[in-house]
């Protein structure tokens, strides 16, 4: 079997990735809804319940860290509709996952512009 | 005979619809992009299109991982904007063409393309964000066909597969017996990166290079990989797909009318594109 490509500071979503995260996946696709979106608010514990999370999907919601729901399989695009519910921008996403402070990271995208 | 009269190619990033809920077209950050778009609109408002044949990507609206097509086009007679869970606004829906999906449909299939077939699709930012940009009043004067590419979940169609089916989505187009102006649109791009450690990546020597391929030779992409794009244009900067798609169903003689390109909006390097296409009949007869 050819060897996956490695590209840096990314994960391909492959496969392997949507299995691996298929429930947490489903619930965020769940949150189109806005009725769902108050379902999660008023009892989260019984949303991971109904989408029947892995532990590591539950340990990763809990820590609030972007990289670790990528690591339980989440994708970019599902997340961000939790993301949403919590209130959250891409700029603080991507502030948080490079470690930066939110100014920092947008000042990184100004400049990559000059 | 139907003709395709131009292409037209912007970013679709979901900020830009915020921006326009808001009215911040002017203000510093929005103006360099939002500066892009009164000709385009001069240009459309003066071709008048007919129908506006879109490539573009789902965002986890209407497709689910349950059942992820590579390729999926749209047959319906109307399509529901709607809501995508985080707050962008949702816009009056957009009358279909079923007779010309169909024949796209028909045609592309004895090209070689399994597409799946949908009589229902929501659409997202993807699609109201360029209807916006085009027709800021919210009436829609044109019908649409949308074609959606998979840039979600990995194998993704490559820059030579989505060239192969602009082509084969430019030669239905042409050879449709009714007499209508279509514009063709690729929506999304250029490079950005959401996700990840890199989150923030930005390739401008990139986005040159795709936009000089866009106005020229759009077959000089065939030479990447899905994953060489993600390598250099982000993760999500593979909705280049579509703008590679929607350049190649342009086959007559094509002209650069518009090109604007600025860094960033929201994770973004955004662009935008207007192209004419002459078709070669017309070029012959001319």
């Amino acid at each position: 079997m050819a060897q996956k490509r490695e590209i840096a500071g990314t994960t391909v979503f492959d496969g392997e990735q949507a299995a691996k995260g298929y429930q947490l996946n489903k619930m965020c696709f769940s949150f189109n809804d806005p009725e769902n979106r108050k379902k999660f608010l008023a009892d989260q514990g019984a949303y991971f319940d109904k989408y029947k999370l892995t532990a590591e999907q539950r340990a990763a919601l809990a820590s609030g860290s972007v990289l670790k729901m990528i690591e339980a399989g989440g994708n970019a695009y599902y997340l961000a509709k939790l993301a949403g519910i919590l209130g959250l921008g891409v700029q603080d996403i991507g502030a948080q996952q490079t470690g930066m402070s939110v100014e920092a990271f947008k000042q990184k995208l100004l400049d990559a512009g000059r | 005979m139907a003709r395709i009269i131009g292409g037209f190619f912007t970013s679709h990033v979901p900020a830009i619809g915020n921006a326009i809920a808001k009215k911040q077209q002017n203000e510093p950050y929005w103006k360099p992009f939002f500066d892009a778009f009164p000709p385009v609109r001069e240009w459309i408002g003066r071709e008048k299109p007919d129908v506006v044949v879109f490539f573009y990507n789902d965002h986890g609206l209407n497709f689910f991982l349950d059942k992820m097509p590579i390729f999926a086009v749209g047959a319906a007679s109307d399509y529901v904007s709607e809501d995508e869970g985080w707050g962008i606004p949702t816009t009056s829906s957009f009358k279909g063409d079923p007779k010309l999906s169909w024949h796209i449909i028909n045609s592309i299939v004895a090209d070689g393309f399994d597409p799946v077939m949908c009589q229902e699709m929501t659409v997202d930012h993807a699609i109201t964000n360029p209807m916006l940009l085009m027709y800021p009043d919210s009436n829609w004067p044109v019908r649409i066909v949308p074609i959606a590419i998979n840039s979600i979940q990995h194998p993704l169609p490559g820059p030579k597969r989505c060239y192969d089916l602009g082509r084969a989505v430019g030669r239905a187009i042409e050879s449709y017996g009714e007499n209508l102006k279509v514009l063709v649109l690729g929506s999304g791009g250029l490079s950005h990166q959401l996700d990840g450690e890199r989150a923030g990546f930005i390739n401008k020597d990139f986005d040159q290079e795709c936009m000089n391929a866009i106005a020229g030779d759009v077959s000089a992409l065939n030479k990447y990989s899905a994953l060489d794009v993600v390598e250099k244009a982000g993760a999500q900067g593979v909705e280049l797909m579509c703008w590679i798609a929607a350049r190649a169903a342009m086959l007559g003689r094509v002209k650069e009318l518009r090109r604007s390109y600025h860094i960033p909006i929201s994770n973004t390097a955004s662009a935008v594109m207007l192209l004419s296409n002459e078709s070669v009949e017309a070029a012959k007869a001319a």
